[in-house]
Parts: C-alpha cells; sequence; structure tokens
C-alpha cells in the first residue's frame, strides 16, 4: 500500500455559486485551536472542576443481575459519621423514568429505567441507591454499607433465544421492527441461488478515556441550575433533565467544558446525571458525581450486540435481486435515550452501498440482564455493514466470483444518484445524495497496488505464512439535520467569536468551526473563538452526534459568519468608505477596496467598534457586528468508503496480526484534512478493537468479567497497524455549499467486514469467521475444529 | 475516616505542604491538594496510564501510589514541562510536536503520553522505533490510533530535543 495522502485533494475548483468562494483555510491542514490548553494540563474535565463546599456523590451499585428488591438496608450508611444524606428508589418515587427521544416507533415506554431501582433490578451495575458525602473516600467508605437483599430470578443473556417476561405481562421482546421494499417473496423464488449467512457481532462499546461525571450547583443570582460535564447535545438533554427533575429548561443550564472522548455514549443522559441535578437541587448544595472505571464498563451504555441472518438472493451473474434479512438486537436492561435507533439504523444501512431491488428486514428487540445497549460510533452501521460484506463474501464464493468483482457487479452506478430507497431510517425518508463508488474503488485499487499486494500475499502463502487480504465496503450517514444555528461576534479588538449548539468532544470542533467562519467573513482562523456546549448563550442547538457537527453547525457558521461580513460591507460603505458595497471584500480582517489593491484597509474591529449602539447604527438596522446564521438541510449526507486489512494469521496462538490497513473515503469537502485523517485512523483503532480484541464478557448467572482494562482490551500503539487514508471529494454532496459530508464514523465502520474477511483469506476457509470478535481462542477453536491445525 | 498524616510533595520543584489520610492515592493529591489538575485519572487501575506522572526522573503510575510513598522524591507533571508564564510559556518539545503532529483528539490522556515520552527520552534518547512503541503501548488513547503520537515522539527523538523546551 503506498503513502498516498490527503495533500492530494484539490481545492477551491467548486463554488457552487458561493457568494464568497474564497478558501485560505478550508482544505488546509492546519493545527487545533483546542490543543494549547490540552498540552499542558490545563483542560476543564469535570473531574477537575470544583465548587466550595460540594458535596460528593456515589452510587450503590446492583450486585444481582436479576431480581426482586425485598429490601435495602442504609441504616449502617446513614450512621457513618461523614453521611450527608442516602436516597434509595423511594426517595426519588417522583421522577419519571429517562425519556428517549422522539420516535414515530411505538411501544417502547415500559422498558425505561428509572434513576434509581424501584422493586427490580435488571443487570449487575444497575443504581440502587446514592450516598453523599463531603469526601469523596468517605462517600465511598459509606456506600460500601448499603446493602440489597434480593431475591434472585432466572436471567436472559442473549436476543435470539426465546423471549421471557420483562415485568409481569410483559415480554423482553420489547419490539419488532420491520422494513421492507420491493418485491422479496418472487426475488427469492426466481433467484439463481440464494446464499445466506448467519453472523454476530460481540458486544462493546465506545469506553472514552474519561469516566462519565456531572457537577451541578443552583447560581441563586439567576435562580439557574448549572450542570457541569455533559456533552454531546446540551440544548436536548438540558430540556430532558429539566423536565425530569421539575424546573424550566430556562433555569437549568449545561456547560460542557472539555470531555475526554465522546463516541456516542458519552453525554447521553444516565441515571447519574440526573441523580446529581437533582441532589444539587434538594441538598441546596454543589454535588459532584465522578465515576471510576469499574462503573464505566459496568453501567456507561454498551453496544453492538447483534446477530444478523441475511439471505442474498442473486440472478445467473451475481447480481442482487434482493436481500431478506433478520435481526437479533441485544438491548440489555433497558431502553436508553436512542429507543430503537441502533436496530433501525442497522436495518436501515445493511444494504449499503449496492443496488439492491427489494429488501424485506426484520428486527427484534430484545431485553436481556446485561448493561442497556445504545449508540457507539457508527451505531448499527459496524453491525449491518459487517453482515452485508460477509453475504457479498460468500456470494463471491458461490459464484466463483473474485470478491472484488461481486461488489462491482452490484455497486449503485454513479448516474443512479441520488438514489431513493422506499424506506425510512429513523424517520426519514433515505436517499442517498451523491457518489461514485465504481470510481473510488478503481481510485483504491491503484493506491493499495492491488495486484502488487496479491502477488506479495501469494508468494507468502507459498512460504506457509497464512495472510490474507479483506475489504469492507461502506455507505455511511451523516449531516443528520434538519436545523441548526450560530451566531458570529466581531469585537472591537476584530476578533471572532463563533457560537454554536454543537459539542466538543475531541474531534476538533472549535478548529473546523473556525476555519469556516475565517474564509466565510474574511479573517485569520486564530482570530476565531469557538464557543460550544452552552445553552445560555444560544438558545437552540442540536449537539455533536452522527457525523452532523462539521455538516450542520458548519452551515449555520458559515451562513452566520457571510450576514457578518454582509452587516460590515453594507455599513462600511454607507458610513466609512466612500464606495458602492461591491467594490469592498474582507481581507485578512481589514474592509478594503477591490479596485484599489495595497490600499491601507479598515480593520474589522474599527467596523465593530463604529457599529456601538448610537442613533446612527439604530438607524442602520440593528447595532454592534453580530449576526445570526441558520442551515437547513432536507436530508442525510453519504459519505462512503472501503476499507482493505492485510493481516497475519498465528495458528499456534491464534493471533491475529494487522499488518497494514487502509481507509479510502469519499467525504466530499474536507474542510481540515488532517482532522479527517485524525477522525478515521482513530476510528480504525476502535473498529478493530471490536473486531479482535473487545467484547463484555458475562458468565451464566449474569455477571459481568470484563470490569477493568485487564479484561476489556483495547488496542495499544503495539496492536495498531500502519493505516493509509486516501481521501477523496468526487461526490460532494448537493445538500449543503461546500459539499461537506462528514467524518467522525469513517474510520469504524468497514473494519469489523475488512477484518474477518481478510482473516478469512489468511486461513483459506471462505466465510469461516462468523463472529466478532475474532480472539485467539475463537480463531485457535476455529482452526482446530476446520482441521487446519492438529487438534 | 483515618487521621491525616503532614507531608511534603515537591511537584515541579515547588514544595507542597499537605495533609493527607494514608489511603490518598498521589494522582488524587496531585490533583486534589496541590491543585495540578493535568494528571488525568482513566482507570485507578494502573493500566491506561492517564495519570503517568514522573518520580525521579522515571515514569510511574500516580494512581497505584499512595501519596505518602512520594514524600522526598522529585516529581514532575505535565504543568511543569513548559516554561512558566513569566519566563515566557514556551512549549516543550513534545508539547509542541503533539499540536504539529495532531496527537492528540480529546487531551485525556496526553498528559500522561507527554510524561512517559518525556521521561523515556531524558533516559533513552537514542531509543530505536521499535522500543519507543513498545514504551507508548504502555498507555491507552482512545482517539487517535497512536499513529500521530509515534510520529510526534520520534520526531522529537530525531531532533535530539528529548529534554528541551
Amino acid at each position: 500500500m503506498s503513502d498516498h495522502g490527503p495533500s492530494s485533494l484539490k481545492h477551491g475548483e467548486r463554488h457552487n455559486g458561493d457568494v464568497n468562494p474564497r478558501r485560505k483555510f478550508v482544505g488546509q491542514r492546519v493545527t487545533r485551536l483546542e490543543d494549547p490548553p490540552l498540552v499542558t494540563g490545563r483542560g476543564t474535565y469535570v473531574g477537575n472542576l470544583n465548587f466550595p463546599h460540594q458535596l460528593h456523590m456515589r452510587v450503590v451499585r446492583s450486585t444481582y443481575a436479576n431480581a426482586i428488591i425485598r429490601s435495602i438496608d442504609t441504616s449502617a450508611a446513614l450512621a457513618h459519621p461523614g453521611c450527608r444524606g442516602v436516597w434509595t428508589g423511594a426517595d426519588v418515587a417522583d421522577i419519571p423514568p429517562i425519556t428517549f427521544r422522539p420516535t414515530s416507533i411505538q411501544g417502547l415506554e415500559p422498558y425505561r429505567q428509572y434513576i434509581l431501582a424501584r422493586d427490580r433490578v435488571r443487570y449487575v451495575g444497575e443504581p440502587i441507591a446514592v450516598v453523599f458525602a463531603d469526601d469523596p473516600y468517605v462517600a465511598e467508605d459509606i456506600a460500601d454499607l448499603v446493602t440489597m437483599d434480593g431475591e434472585a430470578l432466572p436471567v436472559i443473556l442473549s436476543a435470539d433465544t426465546a423471549p421471557g417476561e420483562f415485568a409481569p405481562g410483559l415480554s423482553t421482546e420489547a419490539l419488532v421492527l420491520r422494513k421492507n421494499f420491493g418485491d422479496i417473496e418472487s426475488a427469492l423464488s426466481s433467484a439463481f441461488k440464494v446464499v445466506e449467512v448467519d453472523v454476530q457481532v460481540g458486544r462493546h462499546s465506545g469506553v472514552p478515556m474519561e469516566n462519565r461525571g456531572a457537577l451541578a450547583r443552583i447560581d441563586h443570582s439567576r435562580d439557574v441550575l448549572e450542570c457541569y460535564g455533559q456533552g454531546k447535545r446540551p440544548h436536548a438533554h438540558r430540556d430532558a433533565v429539566a423536565t425530569l427533575i421539575g424546573r424550566s429548561p430556562a433555569s437549568m443550564h449545561f456547560y460542557e467544558g472539555h470531555i475526554g472522548g465522546g463516541f456516542g455514549v458519552r453525554g447521553e443522559i444516565y441515571p447519574e446525571d440526573v441523580l446529581t441535578c437533582l441532589a444539587a437541587q434538594r441538598f441546596d448544595r454543589p454535588v459532584k458525581w465522578v465515576e471510576d472505571r469499574r462503573e464505566n464498563l459496568l453501567a456507561c451504555n454498551h453496544s453492538r450486540e447483534q446477530r444478523h441472518v441475511v439471505r442474498g438472493a442473486f440472478d445467473k451473474d451475481g447480481r442482487l435481486l434482493g436481500i431478506d434479512a433478520k435481526l437479533w438486537h441485544d438491548q440489555g436492561a433497558y431502553v436508553r435515550t436512542h429507543g430503537a435507533r441502533v436496530p433501525d439504523m442497522a436495518m436501515g444501512t445493511l444494504i449499503g452501498a449496492y443496488h439492491v431491488p427489494s429488501y424485506r428486514t426484520v428486527g427484534y428487540v430484545r431485553m436481556t440482564n446485561k448493561t442497556p445497549a445504545a449508540t457507539y460510533r457508527s451505531p448499527g452501521r459496524f453491525e449491518s455493514t459487517y453482515a452485508c460484506e460477509r453475504l457479498m463474501d460468500a456470494a463471491a464464493e458461490q459464484f466463483g466470483l473474485s470478491r472484488i468483482e461481486i461488489r462491482r457487479r452490484n455497486l449503485i452506478p454513479k448516474e443512479a444518484y441520488p438514489y431513493a430507497r422506499a424506506m425510512e431510517i429513523l424517520d426519514h425518508a433515505v436517499e442517498l445524495d451523491s457518489g461514485d463508488f465504481a470510481g473510488l474503488l478503481e481510485k483504491t485499487l491503484v493506491d493499495i497496488r492491488w495486484d502488487e499486494l496479491q502477488a506479495q500475499v501469494a508468494a507468502r502463502r507459498a512460504k506457509g505464512e497464512l495472510v490474507g487480504v479483506g475489504m469492507g465496503f461502506f455507505m455511511e450517514k451523516g449531516g443528520l439535520g434538519p436545523v441548526d444555528g450560530a451566531k458570529v461576534t466581531v469585537d472591537t479588538k476584530g476578533k471572532v467569536q463563533v457560537i454554536t449548539g454543537a459539542s466538543s468532544i475531541g474531534q476538533g470542533v472549535e478548529t473546523v468551526m473556525a476555519q469556516i467562519a475565517a474564509d466565510a467573513l474574511g479573517v485569520e482562523y486564530r482570530d476565531v473563538k469557538v464557543i460550544h456546549g452552552r445553552t445560555d448563550v444560544l438558545e437552540y442547538g442540536i449537539g455533536s452526534h452522527a457525523s452532523r457537527a462539521t455538516v450542520m453547525t458548519g452551515g449555520a457558521t458559515r451562513m452566520a459568519a457571510l450576514n457578518v461580513r454582509r452587516k460590515a460591507l453594507e455599513f462600511a460603505s454607507r458610513h466609512l468608505v466612500e464606495a458602492p458595497v461591491e467594490m469592498l471584500d474582507i481581507v485578512d480582517g481589514q474592509v478594503v477596496r477591490i479596485d484599489r489593491p495595497g490600499e491601507p484597509g479598515i480593520p474589522i474591529g474599527k467596523v465593530a467598534a463604529a457599529l456601538a449602539p448610537s442613533p446612527a447604527t439604530v438607524e442602520f438596522g440593528n447595532p454592534g457586528l453580530t449576526a445570526e446564521g441558520w442551515f437547513e438541510t432536507a436530508g442525510m449526507t453519504h459519505p462512503y468508503g472501503i476499507h482493505t486489512a492485510l493481516v497475519k494469521v498465528d495458528p499456534d496462538t491464534g493471533e491475529t496480526k494487522v499488518e497494514r490497513f487502509h481507509v479510502a473515503y469519499d467525504i466530499g469537502c474536507a474542510i481540515n484534512p488532517m482532522l479527517v485523517e485524525g477522525q478515521i485512523v482513530g476510528g480504525v483503532a476502535q473498529g478493530l478493537g471490536g473486531a479482535l480484541f473487545e467484547e463484555f464478557v458475562y458468565d451464566e448467572r449474569g455477571e459481568p468479567l470484563s470490569v477493568t482494562f485487564a479484561d476489556y482490551l483495547m488496542p495499544t500503539a503495539n496492536e495498531m497497524p500502519p493505516v493509509d487514508v486516501l481521501l477523496t471529494e468526487d461526490a460532494p454532496s448537493p445538500n449543503n455549499a461546500l459539499g461537506m459530508k462528514g467524518a467522525g464514523e469513517a474510520g469504524i465502520t468497514g473494519v469489523g467486514a475488512a477484518i474477518a474477511a481478510a482473516i478469512d483469506d489468511a486461513i483459506g476457509i471462505p466465510n469461516a469467521i462468523t463472529r466478532l470478535p475474532v480472539t485467539p481462542q475463537r480463531l485457535k477453536a476455529l482452526l482446530k475444529q476446520r482441521g487446519a491445525v492438529p487438534a | 475516616m483515618a487521621s491525616k498524616m503532614a507531608i511534603t510533595l515537591n511537584v515541579n520543584g515547588t514544595e507542597h505542604e499537605i495533609r493527607v489520610e494514608p489511603r490518598k492515592t498521589l494522582s488524587d493529591a496531585l490533583r486534589g491538594e496541590c491543585g495540578l489538575t493535568g494528571t488525568n485519572v482513566g482507570c485507578e487501575h494502573g493500566v491506561c496510564g492517564a495519570c503517568t506522572v514522573l518520580m525521579d526522573g522515571a515514569p510511574v503510575r500516580s494512581c497505584l501510589m499512595f501519596a505518602v510513598q512520594a514524600q522526598g522524591r522529585e516529581l514532575r507533571t505535565v504543568e511543569g514541562l513548559a516554561a512558566s508564564s513569566k519566563d515566557g510559556g514556551k512549549l516543550h518539545a513534545l508539547q509542541q510536536a503533539f499540536i504539529d503532529n495532531h496527537a492528540l483528539q480529546c487531551g485525556f490522556c496526553t498528559s500522561g503520553f507527554l510524561m512517559l515520552a518525556a521521561g523515556t527520552l531524558e533516559q533513552q534518547p537514542d531509543i530505536d522505533d521499535e522500543s519507543l512503541r513498545e514504551v507508548l503501548s504502555s498507555n491507552l488513547c482512545r482517539c487517535t490510533g497512536y499513529q500521530n503520537i509515534l510520529r510526534a515522539v520520534r520526531q522529537v527523538r530525531d531532533a535530539g530535543q528529548g529534554g528541551a523546551r
């Protein structure tokens, strides 16, 4: 594979009727504005924040996987001299269960979680009580004194066995989802071949390096409950938590500070967040909660655990006539904030990049006695891409076609975009906005020097090495709308502030927004400060999730900056320069005359000063060099890519060594290729974790066995192969002016598929891999079972 | 509650006279009693390395030590890497290389990686690539995929700037 980098990108050739097509910073690999405080130890992670006289909250968690609560004994805890309070479910009986996001899917309400268990616990780690003390060590001491007496019930630990009872009269099968279009029955009956795969993805999750935490207090000068430490969707979650604890949204604000990784799991509404806010309100003291790693692995959202049975109906040439799929989704003990979004997305995206005339899918959403599951980076798509690509590999084998050729025959052709599918994902009609997948495939084969690679692999195999190559094709989705806003203000020193509703979870949103604003306005990107994650400075915002911040918040930032630019030029034209507005521009922070290059301009800080409130500026319109901007989009964006893995299997240990990894990705428009690459390489690392190492394992009693980093194995520098990234911009999104599509999930979506295929290839057994992660134990057992190594 | 002990921690050349319970971890004492919150705590069982600091020049997991054990030792944390602001605040070569190479995203593991790398390069300025990878594999990062961290540290090593600002 080559060392091809994103430096090959060509920028600035597409204007889209843009009033300001300048690209000085957009497309550049500029360093991050976020970094200086983070490399000098000045981060504001919630654990670093404190208020005077704060209480520390500690959660007592269930040790039963499924039990009726007979009693909870708090007497010893209450008798501890440092104890400031103990709550059990009875103390918070007035708080409704945690809501999930608006959805058209009905029937999930009974499966929501209360902030403290009431009469029943359903997973090890479920909060059953909280204790409060002045010191976090003492709070832990006190928590150890709370005991629960429970009547243990049989546990359900898999989603693909017979459902049981969640509660009296209520099945653990919470939901059966269905999607379909076209005539699948006739596709199956007329097929030349029907190919079937039955594959599973193990339970794993985002596991950010920072554990969860929250710090809440009431500021009586404003009668506002402040909560620090939330990230992801500040406005929506502020509204939801305020409602749960009986406050009006305007009397509660979220402040996110630095967040030590998001990945879908951080920043959701958990029982602990609500308890912290409620305690600040009830005790009228600041309350701080920071979990430890064991709690994080027990109680933060898990994800991914699914089984897919996928049948593909193919014609005699290996072209798909239809796909018939079934999915068993292990939801864990409760339905959390995402409702059924993960299985919904898995079902909606399974057919990926392929032209599939008919599709039928059924999803069984089932509750088990494990930690509740929800979204993790590329939710549903990591799983469904793996399932669909296993099918394509199986079809290649059965048709005697190469794994590339079977895909080539089924890719959606370039000219078919925009490509609609007669179904919905997350209540949105599916329309793939733009794409040229075959073009990306050809570029990939050149970039990885496919023929050379095949020859090298063959030569090594001839020497007895178990090496192989696998690919995973994926269709992503990003830029989830519908609307986002931003506000841009220039101060009298010429510094620019962008207030956004995005969240910064480590992905570089400040830098990206600054680049977009700087080009739209005509200033240096380092002069742009980006505010995010605060509900008190912007009334609306939709946060950072689903690879949407760059597209949506970037779109809004650009609109707001263009509005400020227009305002500055119109005011300058009228009051500061004797020139029509068409003759003016802003370059490097100066209002200049286009027709007089080299003539000194007026610094925009001076324009801002001149726009200070006065009769003249009121007459002009509204004072201040400030404007809002709104961006709306009807559809999602659909970036796409190809992952290629080269692996070597050690038959003695069962270890899979990933030697090289290549990601080809059409992003539409890369605002900062360095950050995109960073997102992709980081995503690959997480994907390799889920494909080879990471799994939340339970014993037969529902006792979690992966509760430390010694049991839950994440990739280190030693496990990471060199990753090459080929970024292309061949299919910009028609849905926004810059053509952006989103970057957050591109690195992870196809990893499971590519690794499974590469291991098959390495061990020479087609479709051997049916379960992720492919741990050394599993692979060794498989090799023995298939007679590939002596038993 | 156990009674507190009076100890002195020497951190980045400054003496901190603090009172801690014997069970207080070094990481918690640095963060709480010394006000040095740049040292982050990721697992409290010695695997992730986010809390790595230098003790007498060697990288250690500050979550696996009690504060009282660090008395009389010379501690260095991320706050001590750059020049002080009154001396211009110039970043340590590693800090600058991490920025230049996009070797951090959320930043939570960064302090630990910086201290691990700083201690390693001071002790082994000519460490080879394979050994460097091996050493850096003792810390976890969930964002970057390590590639840029390795690149940043190699760059500083190659420039012979291991201990420099």
